[in-house]
């Protein structure tokens, strides 16, 4: 049995096929890039997996459990996590309350949930922050921000979309740092990353699509070679 | 809002012992109103202020709550004080069908749903005359002519339904209302059955709106669909309680009923006979203006804007900027 | 038979009027996705003007058409321009702030005509007022007939200013992106000025040509605001076309709920159809059609 697989996943908006038959395994404890050009169909893919959208036809299997038609909410306690391209923080609610609705999944006691909370506002790096309005964040604290709430619900699978994106250098090494820690903690991560640099380095096997096909796979360096994935993002000679 | 403790604990004790030291019957059938009203507003304000869900009938709940303890005596020949007792159960049942129709749909398409579903039961009442008795409404003995039973009997409801909603808040349920409130992707995404826990909002909502409509019916002893059912009158007079006091906070729909009641009564009064009786054809005018200054300038409420209710009062002063809210 | 053909002409005579009431709230639902709960009041503070009109001036309510829509689109843009576009500036925790106002400016209308003329039974009774034309055995009557005609041309109209200006393409682009449009330097505000003001005249037109047929008390408007969006989910909300469909069947079903079941459950229909719809057909009766 396969941690996480998807089976000829696809979906159809209206006539727009935005994941066309998309196949991939996941390895327990690996870090599993999914890369493509802007509109391949990669934060689709994540919105399938999370229950977000129906699935048109395929397959989603996680720890041998079938995903299609359960409702997000109950993918997330199967031990799925996930974070937004487009945050969504809870705005009027402070940084620490954010973390606390995620920790009620695994408890109904307040100080428990609290108690939990800080621990993972410890491990993003958040503590500084726990009494901030959600909505006063600055970006690179946002997407921290996602990452907590999602590490809180206590996944053993996260997905990760673009979450260093529009963040300076600085945060992007922070940020690597902090995905390699999660890692290390034992979670799965499923990765969508443009900045080339970070995906090559942190990945044990990366897929990539494009307009919602798998053009290629393997390990960063099999697809940094790839005809096809370079064309896809340079364009035709 | 902040007042510190001491103002709290006069607050309170002037509450408890209000009818003892205000002999006259009409002050206390305004403070029995103010009441009730803390009771629905809070109530409302459960469900729109901190869960999100805005309903724009919420006159349905109280008035069904009514029409259970009016029926008690109509049909069961029973005390309409069981009313009390069923009210909250019948509600719930209500409310529950209620919510499987309406949290269907999001945004604006919920609030005319939640409309549209009062206004059947107003008219449901109105035309069922078999068993509602129809716009001739249902008339009971009184069992106190003491208004003094039913202003304590109204304060420990309105205790209560706070008391209830505060620990609510609280609680695991409290953080995952709003959170839907705020984001109901970001919410299911963090493993939030959006749909169980609106419901399970409505369903307390419910509860304590109903009862208010069997106390209703209990202390005045009347009542008929147009004014149970009423739109303006119970489901937006809810919304203008809980907005004027400050949705989203605990305190806010108590300050709001009192404020709402005490100005309704002022004006349909004609300031308590001061001034000429035309003012007192005005107090609707006045609700309406009201809510037209309250939504432009204190979207949240007196609690919620409470820095600036104070800024007001000392102008140009620096306030210290609590957090808003209680 | 001819019960039920008389039932159905009746029906689609004041349907027509009840459409212009919806593609008054489509436009503003469109545009502004609010709810316009001060609409049937829009209505009938045109009703007023009308009657005042009739009362005092002797002009013939078809002719202060030209004063009550004008008046209204007047009274439509100052309430979005003062009451309701500096709302969007405001955060707040109850994000339907702009219907509430709306109910504000309900009441506040309701109440300022109760003022004026107190809280009485008024008509306006032409001497064409009961004026019937016979085909066959199928009664029609004169004013509503006038008034379903008056009312397609101001849809013709009204689909005219949409389709063929710019200004009425401006509007349209609004309603379909408000973004995109912005970027394409519409000037959203003044467009939402518009369409409120446009909303509130079609209001008027319907107020105005229902007058001879009716009676008018301060009241009225609460009923006509519930058939309005009525009619708009019916239609599918923010369809222009959904919204003559769903005036036509609103008036068919009221109508035939009148004759066949009771005179009191005729807005009980209107409501019972209108939940079916939120509840099964989300996208309202255009779902039906594809268009
Ligand atoms: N809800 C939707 N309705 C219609 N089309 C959509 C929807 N969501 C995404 N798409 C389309 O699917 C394609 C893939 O989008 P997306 O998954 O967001 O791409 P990526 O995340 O790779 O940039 C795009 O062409 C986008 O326009
Ligand atoms: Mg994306």
């Amino acid at each position: 049995m396969n941690f996480f697989e998807t089976q000829h996943l696809t979906k159809a908006f209206g006539g727009l096929i935005a994941v066309n038959d998309v196949s991939f395994q996941v390895v327990k404890g690996e870090i599993h890039g999914l890369i493509g050009p802007n509109g391949s169909g990669k934060t689709t893919v994540f919105n399938l997996i999370n229950g977000y959208y129906p699935i048109t036809s395929g397959k989603i299997l996680f720890e041998g459990h079938e995903l299609n038609g359960l409702p997000t909410w109950k993918i997330c306690k199967l031990g799925i996590g996930r974070t937004f391209q487009v945050v969504k923080p809870l705005r009027r609610m402070t940084v620490l309350e954010n973390v606390m609705c995620s920790a009620f999944n695994l408890t109904t006691r307040r100080d428990v949930a609290k108690e939990k909370s800080l621990e993972v506002l410890e491990f993003c790096e958040l503590s500084k922050k726990q009494d901030f309005q959600a909505k006063g964040l600055t970006i690179g604290d946002r997407k921290r921000l996602e990452i907590a709430r999602a590490l809180a619900t206590g996944p053993r699978l996260l997905l990760l979309d673009e979450t260093m994106a529009g963040l300076t250098p600085q945060e992007q090494a922070e940020g690597v740092k902090l995905i390699r820690k999660i890692r290390d903690a034992g979670i799965t991560i499923i990765i969508v990353e443009h900045i080339m640099q970070v995906i090559m380095n942190i990945c044990d096997r990366i897929l990539c699509i494009n307009y919602g096909q798998e053009i290629a796979g393997g390990t960063p360096a099999e697809v940094a070679n790839n005809q096809a994935v370079i064309e896809a993002y340079l364009g035709k000679e | 809002m902040k007042p510190n403790h001491w103002s709290k604990l006069i607050i309170v004790l002037f509450l408890a012992i209000f009818p003892l030291i205000v002999p006259s019957d009409y002050y206390r059938h305004i403070f029995i109103l103010a009441l009730m009203w803390v009771v629905i507003g809070s109530s409302w304000n459960l469900l729109a202020g901190y869960t999100g869900q805005v309903s724009f009938g919420h006159a349905a709940f109280f008035g069904v709550g009514a029409y259970t303890a009016g029926l008690c005596v109509t049909k069961l020949h029973i005390s309409a004080w069981w009313g009390m007792l069923l009210a909250g159960p019948v509600c719930m049942v209500v409310a529950f069908f209620i919510g499987c129709v309406c949290f269907r749909l999001r945004g604006p398409y919920f609030n005319l749903a939640t409309l549209a579903i009062a206004e059947i039961f107003r008219l449901t009442a109105i035309v069922w005359r078999d068993l509602t008795e129809g716009m001739q409404g249902i008339l009971i003995m009184r069992t106190f002519r003491n208004k003094t039973y039913y202003y304590y009997f109204a304060l420990i409801l309105a205790a209560a339904c706070i008391y209830a909603i505060y620990r609510v808040i609280r609680s695991k349920w409290g953080y995952y209302f709003v959170a839907i409130r705020e984001d109901q992707d970001a919410a299911e995404s963090m493993g939030i059955s959006s749909f169980r826990y609106k419901t399970f909002s409505l369903l307390i909502s419910s509860f304590f709106t109903g009862l208010a409509g069997a106390f209703y019916m209990n202390y005045m002893g009347f009542i008929d669909p147009e004014v149970v059912f009423s739109l303006y009158f119970i489901s937006i007079m809810a919304i203008l309680v809980a907005i004027i006091g400050g949705a989203g906070t605990i305190w806010g729909p108590a300050v709001g009923a009192f404020i709402m009641v005490l100005l309704q009564e002022t004006f349909r009064s004609s300031f308590f006979g001061l001034f000429p009786k035309w003012v007192s054809q005005a107090h609707v005018l006045v609700f309406g203006l009201l809510v037209i200054f309250v939504i432009r300038y204190m979207t949240n409420g007196i609690v919620g804007d409470w820095i600036k209710v104070q800024r007001l009062w000392s102008k140009n002063k620096e306030q210290p900027l609590a957090s808003t809210g209680s | 038979m001819d019960v039920f053909i008389q039932t159905m002409v009746s029906g689609i005579l004041i349907g027509g009027i009840y459409a212009l009431v919806g593609l008054g709230m489509t436009l503003i639902m469109g545009v502004m996705r609010i709810i316009n709960l001060a609409h049937g009041q829009l209505m009938m503070v045109a009703m007023y003007i009308t009657f005042v009109l009739y009362e005092y001036f002797n002009i013939d309510p078809y002719f202060s058409l030209l004063v009550s829509m004008p008046a209204l689109f007047l009274l439509g843009v100052l309430i979005q321009k003062y009451l309701l576009n500096p709302l969007l500036r405001i955060e707040s925790i109850i994000p339907q702030n702009q219907i509430l106002m709306t109910v504000g400016v309900a009441m506040v209308l309701t109440e300022v005509m109760r003022f004026i003329f107190q809280s009485d039974y008024k008509s306006v009774k032409t001497p064409y007022s009961s004026a019937v034309l016979y085909i066959s055995s199928i009664a029609f009557n004169f004013p509503m007939l006038i008034a379903f005609g008056i009312a397609m041309l101001l849809t013709a109209g009204l689909f005219f200013f949409l389709l063929k200006t710019d200004t009425g393409k401006s509007v349209r682009a609004t309603a379909q992106n408000k973004d995109a449009a912005l970027l394409l330097g519409v000037n959203a505000e003044w467009i939402t000025q518009l369409t409120y003001g446009l909303g509130a005249a079609l209001a008027a037109a319907a107020g105005t040509l229902l007058l001879p047929i009716y009676y008018l008390y301060p009241d009225v408007g609460g009923p006509f605001t519930l058939k309005a969006f009525i009619i708009t989910v019916l239609g599918g909300l923010g369809s222009t076309v959904g919204a003559i469909m769903g005036g036509l069947v609103l008036g068919v079903a009221e109508s035939l709920g009148a004759t066949y079941i009771s005179m009191a459950l005729k807005d009980a229909v209107g409501m019972v159809i209108f939940v079916l719809v939120l509840v099964f057909m989300p996208g309202g009766l255009k779902t039906l059609t594809k268009v």
